[in-house]
């Protein structure tokens, strides 16, 4: 089958989660028949990284008036290119921010709807995606004609998988589009960052991240209490942030900070991707929660069910009575 | 100002699912609805937007009649008007064919401004405003924060990935997805939950809308997610498990 595969970059590299999307694009179709997309104003830098790996070949899509990431110039220079590439018959993306805002409407000018997030690709093809925030799954096959467009969850795939068995690299190919500056609606400011970091949750060894379970701004202090009998540092699923409760730097998941520490402490936190993405990595996880059926216990070492006014007290007591 | 909000019902995320006989989605009966919090905060955004320029809010949703009461909500909240497009075959609609309703309701009513939230917290596809946008031949930005009328247009602050952001111009009309935090979320008061009795909720029909409903992509199966870990579970009282984690932690985890 063949496969488009388009790459994503910052900073001159091509992101991490693109090469996820390969591992799942190879389990569409052999490596010959996968096709890796590059798209910029300047890409050959890129298309050299990518024609090492194990691919088909590179497109290049390059266009002065695509120097910045718009959602008009992708749709229009991707479209073009998949119909200019005869007979592909899906098309790849990482699940990133930047695809969120484009993939959906380039599937939709062609008529078709994208597999958003997935994290499995089974024979068929059948993509397997989340539901009810991680609750669920859900297994999702595309029935119309024309190619069927996927993007693939952060962490689902294996990156390391995907370097080339041979030594010399994939062919490349460059593209141009036929973009008029009118047809980019969109202005893009350059990226900036948020307020200062100053707390650097990365290296933390524990942390013990809060969610929604906490009910309330008053009730942090029981696990501000818990963290201090640690030793570790207190971070929160996104809606404590969202709520003014604990500082944006504070926040571990998707939107916020990645961390992998030896213990992370989970205390009312379901377990929804977007917050398991910045954690899972843990070394040894602990859950508390009140619901036995939450996402969360799905990567925990260690989980009490129950409700947490009474175990996170419980447990800040005996983590003082054992020093 | 005239501002859209699309909003979705969908299940309390406290409630408990249960996996439908069919295996085709979840059983619905006995179960507690509410508004879907992206939308919420969508919903927050026009009204902040009405109250600084003026102008109206209509909402917007799609569902069997117990939508009804998460549009009630949001007129209580503030919305001038409502429009609930009754459908009770949404869950065999794709992401294509729930915008095309939607787009056939928004369409009539010209609005500037049409406001989502990012993704919903069922299906979680993160793809009905932008297929919209698609759809109404709109300009649009995804993740936003907050919005700011220019002479041109929009100034909006688009949230990128790792503690990133981005502020976009572009014109209105325009379709923006709504990222939360970016407001603090109102209560509906009395006052309001009384005077939202007295706005218009029109009711269309979805086959009325002339929006057909072949799906490209199909949700055949629904289960209980795989472990990707054996989770040890502490059981007792409070005081038990608590030891017992210290314990495990100690000996056999080694990371205290």
């Amino acid at each position: 089958m063949s496969v488009l595969l388009v790459l994503e970059e910052s900073g001159g590299k091509i992101k991490r989660a693109s090469w996820e999307a390969l591992a799942a694009a190879l389990k569409l179709g052999p490596a010959q028949d996968v096709t890796a997309v590059v798209i910029g104003a300047q890409t050959e830098a890129l298309a050299a990284e990518a024609a090492t790996r194990n691919i088909g070949k590179v497109a290049r899509v390059e266009h002065p008036l695509l120097a910045q990431y718009t959602a008009d110039g992708f749709c229009l220079a991707l479209q073009q290119l998949i119909q200019n590439q005869n007979g592909t018959k899906c098309v790849v993306f990482p699940h990133t921010y930047q695809v969120r805002d484009y993939a959906p409407a380039l599937a939709c000018r062609m008529g078709q709807v994208l597999i958003s997030d997935v994290i499995a690709v089974d024979d068929g093809p059948i993509f397997t995606r989340q539901l009810l925030q991680g609750r669920l799954t859900g297994t999702y096959r595309h029935s119309g004609n024309g190619p069927c467009f996927v993007s693939v969850q952060a962490g689902a795939f294996r990156a390391d998988t995907v370097q080339a068995p041979q030594q010399t690299p994939a062919p490349i190919e460059t593209f141009t589009p036929t973009i008029d500056p009118a047809q980019i609606r969109t202005k893009p400011g350059e990226p900036f960052r948020g307020e200062a970091q100053t707390v650097d949750l990365g290296s933390a060894q524990r942390i013990v991240g809060v969610g929604r379970g906490i009910k309330e701004v008053d009730n942090l202090k029981l696990v501000q209490a818990l963290a201090e009998a640690l030793g570790a540092e207190l971070a929160a699923s996104r809606p404590i942030c969202d709520n003014g409760w604990l500082p944006m730097e504070r926040q571990v998941g998707s939107s916020g900070q990645t961390v992998a520490p030896k213990l992370y402490l989970a205390v009312g936190i379901s377990g929804a991707i977007q917050h398991l993405v910045g954690m899972k990595g843990s070394q040894c996880i602990v859950a508390i929660n009140k619901d036995s059926d939450a996402p969360i216990f799905e990567v925990a070492d260690y989980g009490i069910v129950g409700d947490l006014f009474e175990v996170v007290p419980a447990l800040t007591e005996a983590l003082k009575a054992g020093k | 100002m005239k501002i859209v909000v699309a909003i979705k019902q969908v299940p309390d995320r406290d409630a408990s699912v249960r996996i439908a006989p069919n295996a085709k989605w979840i059983e619905e009966r006995e179960l507690q609805w509410a508004m879907n919090e992206p939308d919420a905060y969508a919903l927050e955004e026009a009204l902040q937007l009405k109250e600084k320029y003026g102008g109206e809010v209509v909402v917007l949703s799609a569902g069997p009649e117990r939508v009804g009461s998460t549009i009630r909500e949001a007129l209580a909240k503030g919305a001038d008007r409502a429009i609930h497009v009754v459908c009770d075959d949404l869950n065999a609609r794709d992401a294509l064919g729930v915008a095309k309703l939607l787009a056939a309701a928004i369409k009539p009513e010209s609005p500037d401004l049409v406001l989502t939230g990012l993704q919903s917290e069922d299906l979680g596809l993160g793809q009905t405003g932008v297929i919209l946008a698609e759809l109404l031949a709109l300009p649009h930005a995804t993740l936003i924060l907050h919005v700011e009328k220019t002479d041109a247009g929009l100034k909006v602050k688009r949230e990128l990935e790792e503690g990133w952001f981005q502020e976009i111009e572009l014109p209105l009309p325009a379709v923006l997805t709504m990222q939360s935090g970016g407001n603090k979320l109102r209560y509906a008061t009395l006052m309001g939950i009384k005077k939202a009795k007295t706005k218009e909720l029109r009711a269309v029909n979805a086959a009325d809308l002339g929006a057909e409903n072949a799906p490209v992509v199909v949700l055949e199966q629904i289960a209980a997610p795989k472990k990707q870990k054996t989770t040890q579970i502490l059981s007792g009282s409070a005081k038990e498990a608590a030891a017992a984690l210290v314990e495990k932690l100690k000996t056999e985890a080694r990371v205290l």
